[in-house]
């Protein structure tokens, strides 16, 4: 263990610079937000019916090459503790309640940031008896992550907007 | 003891099934199947049903034989095959919330997958809109003084999909776990049913996201027995390749996810790093981080160029140099041992009743591995073994992962050498008909069965992820751990949530 412990203090670490901020995440949020947050971020993510496909790759935001936290942003357990929700997928009418519940428990103010094409509109699974078809048909979406399923990049650029945005108030 | 070959002659054989037969029977030799489940004597793979009838796929590992046996229902009942073999249990309550096909004789008549949200009941059936609501879902009972109640999700704390876990516990000793699940159902049969088979196959490969390839193989290979083609030299290896690609990536991401799980946070950040590498190969190779799309009926939609060999062959080096050490860390670190070893126990017993695939029944003793039983191109040309443990906790499943990792890279190594060239993908040639097929994904055998119409588009699909019968295993993992070794027990099964509720 201890070889692996010194092999990371002296090896150039994996962490890749940071993308530039997309632009077209920076004019859809537009007016929503209205508060300073400091460059600190805290997310809760929630799968709405999503194949698990968008889970992967917003896990793997938090691996060496991504490091989300260095960017002050940081997933955390419960959306009382939340700044932003992260929701994927399609939206299954039996997910819609618990959706619901859980952005009613996120305080003001907050931002809801839809990722993956299910989540834009229901994507591949739009017109089931199943879904409600699309994250803003249940609540209000400031940001829409395209992608079946995005890049760790193109998220690491939609949230980079969100906060850089959120930043200049 | 009947063979299963024997009752498949018994009953009226179905035209063009292929690669095994599908036979229709009468309710006798149904019951005769249910008693062979019963006594262990074959396996149940899957039981999926059409709006007036209901078929069983049956594996009898002794005499290497798959068979698929189907009744016709026109009053929409059907003899309980879980009133005497419990796994198909989850099936059988889907079928009735799906078709408002009825199990006759069986004692629990609860919902699963329908929780009263669609606004329609049986929507594949008689898709009523005027009905009742469902009486409020009763979890099983847990009786005795000092007991309490954990009710867990559908959100849950980490990155995870949604599903019901209520804990039943003593102080801290779980003495009952029940799941319910069904958050994540999105109708995929019923959005298969009359799709085109190019949308069918984008359908499959999104039924469980970590499994895409594994998927959208089985989809594939389903199709192309159901019109009797054959797929080119090519396309076979590089399938192969990018479902041992996507292993490669799961396993890796699941034995670190189980140490973190133990708060061995240093195990998940090396093998994170392990699996984004094989993320990036595999978009490098195939242009796609998850492969997703790239397994096509009729062949594999991209080329592997020279850069994507260099790409992949890169990625094996360093997974031969960095991932040893990682091995040796997990297996010397006593604190993480004595989280993993002895925790969350399956007995063989069970991985047998339940025919439970991946590392879940190898961990237990269960060597099945759909590569090499019914078997598909090109693995008997292939080297590898197929890991077996007998102690069933999640040591065993990490150590399975572990070898399996090891006989992924030299499949991968293997088939890189003697890649043949020759075309892509062949087109689909006119016809209908019916085909099966079973592959082996990271996580167990995927199961897909598919009925062409003569328009050529999907009459009917059915895909059965290995999960269904992992679940209830889970619940029997738990019991008598600690609520503390939940999270340890879940990763190590990993099950899809999305893949069960479909």
């Amino acid at each position: 263990m201890r070889k692996l412990l010194l092999d990371g203090l002296l090896k150039r670490p994996l962490t890749e610079p940071a993308p530039p901020p997309d632009d077209a995440g920076l004019a859809e949020l537009a007016t929503r937000i209205r508060r300073k947050l400091g460059r600190s971020l805290s997310i809760r993510e929630v799968d709405a019916g999503s194949c698990n496909g968008c889970e992967l790759e917003i896990h793997a935001l938090n691996n060496a090459f991504y490091d989300l936290d260095r960017f002050g942003i940081r997933f955390v357990a419960s959306p009382r503790h939340a700044d932003v929700l992260l929701v994927t997928g399609p939206v299954t009418r039996n997910m819609r309640e618990a959706l619901e519940r859980t952005w009613n428990a996120t305080p003001d103010p907050k931002w809801v940031v839809a990722v993956g094409d299910c989540a834009l509109d229901g994507g591949l699974f739009a017109g089931s008896y199943a879904v409600e078809g699309g994250v803003s048909s249940v609540i209000p979406v400031d940001l829409h992550i395209r992608g079946c399923p995005p890049s760790p990049t193109a998220l690491l650029q939609g949230l980079l907007a969100l906060l850089e945005k959120a930043e200049r108030g | 003891m009947t063979a299963l070959i024997d009752l498949i002659q018994q009953g009226r054989p179905v035209d063009g099934h292929r690669p095994w037969p599908r036979a229709i029977v009468d309710a006798d030799l149904w019951e005769v199947a249910a008693a062979h489940l019963a006594a262990g004597d074959w396996s149940l793979l899957d039981l999926w049903g059409e709006p007036d009838r209901v078929h069983m796929t049956l594996l009898e590992e002794a005499g290497a034989t798959v068979g698929t046996v189907s009744l016709d229902c026109p009053d929409r009942r059907y003899p309980s095959i879980a009133r005497r073999h419990p796994p198909a249990l989850r099936l059988e309550r889907t079928l009735r919330d799906l078709y408002g096909l009825e199990p006759v004789g069986l004692a629990d008549d609860r919902a699963w997958l329908d929780h009263d949200r669609w606004g329609v009941r049986h929507p594949l059936g008689s898709a009523e809109q005027d009905f009742e609501p469902l009486p409020k879902y009763r979890f099983l009972p847990a009786e005795g003084e000092s007991l309490h109640r954990i009710p867990v999700g559908p959100v849950h704390a980490g990155i995870i999909e949604p599903g019901h876990f209520r804990f039943t516990a003593n102080g801290e000793t779980v003495v009952r776990l029940e799941e319910r699940l069904g958050y994540v159902h999105k109708g995929i049969d019923s959005l298969m049913a009359g799709a085109a088979i190019e949308r069918a196959a984008m359908l499959a490969g999104r039924t469980s996201g970590d499994s895409t390839v594994a998927y959208a193989l089985a989809f594939s290979a389903a199709v192309e027995a159901a019109l009797g083609m054959e797929v080119p030299a090519r396309a076979v290896a590089l399938r192969a390749v990018m479902a041992e690609l996507e292993r490669l990536a799961n396993h890796f991401g699941d034995i670190g996810a189980i140490c973190n799980d133990a708060a061995f946070a240093m195990m998940h950040a090396h093998t994170g790093v392990l699996r984004e590498r094989v993320l990036r190969a595999s978009d490098a190779a195939f242009g796609h981080r998850l492969m997703r799309d790239r397994v096509v009926p009729g062949g594999v939609a991209v080329d592997l160029t020279a850069d994507g060999i260099a790409a992949i062959r890169a990625l094996l080096a360093e997974a031969h140099r960095s991932f040893p050490p990682l091995v040796t860390l997990y297996d010397e670190t006593a604190s993480l041992q004595d989280r993993t070893v002895t925790t969350g126990i399956v007995g063989e017993p069970l991985v047998r009743q339940y025919a439970a695939g991946g590392y879940v029944g190898r961990a237990s003793g269960r060597s099945f591995d759909a590569r090499r039983l019914p078997g598909y191109a090109p693995y008997a040309d292939l080297p590898f073994e197929v890991p077996v443990r007998h102690d069933g906790d999640v040591n065993a499943r990490v150590w399975i992962r572990i070898q399996e990792v090891g006989q992924s890279l030299a499949l991968i190594e293997a088939l890189l050498e003697r890649l043949p060239g020759g075309p892509l993908h062949v087109p689909l040639p006119a016809g209908s008909g019916e085909g099966a097929a079973l592959v082996e994904g990271f996580r167990g055998d995927v199961h897909a069965w598919v009925r062409i119409a003569a328009d050529g588009t999907v009459e009917r699909c059915r895909l059965r992820d290995p999960s269904w019968f992992q679940w209830p295993l889970l619940e029997a993992a738990i019991e008598g751990n600690i609520v503390a070794d939940f999270p340890l027990c879940n990763k190590s099964f990993n099950c899809s949530y999305s893949g069960h509720d479909l």
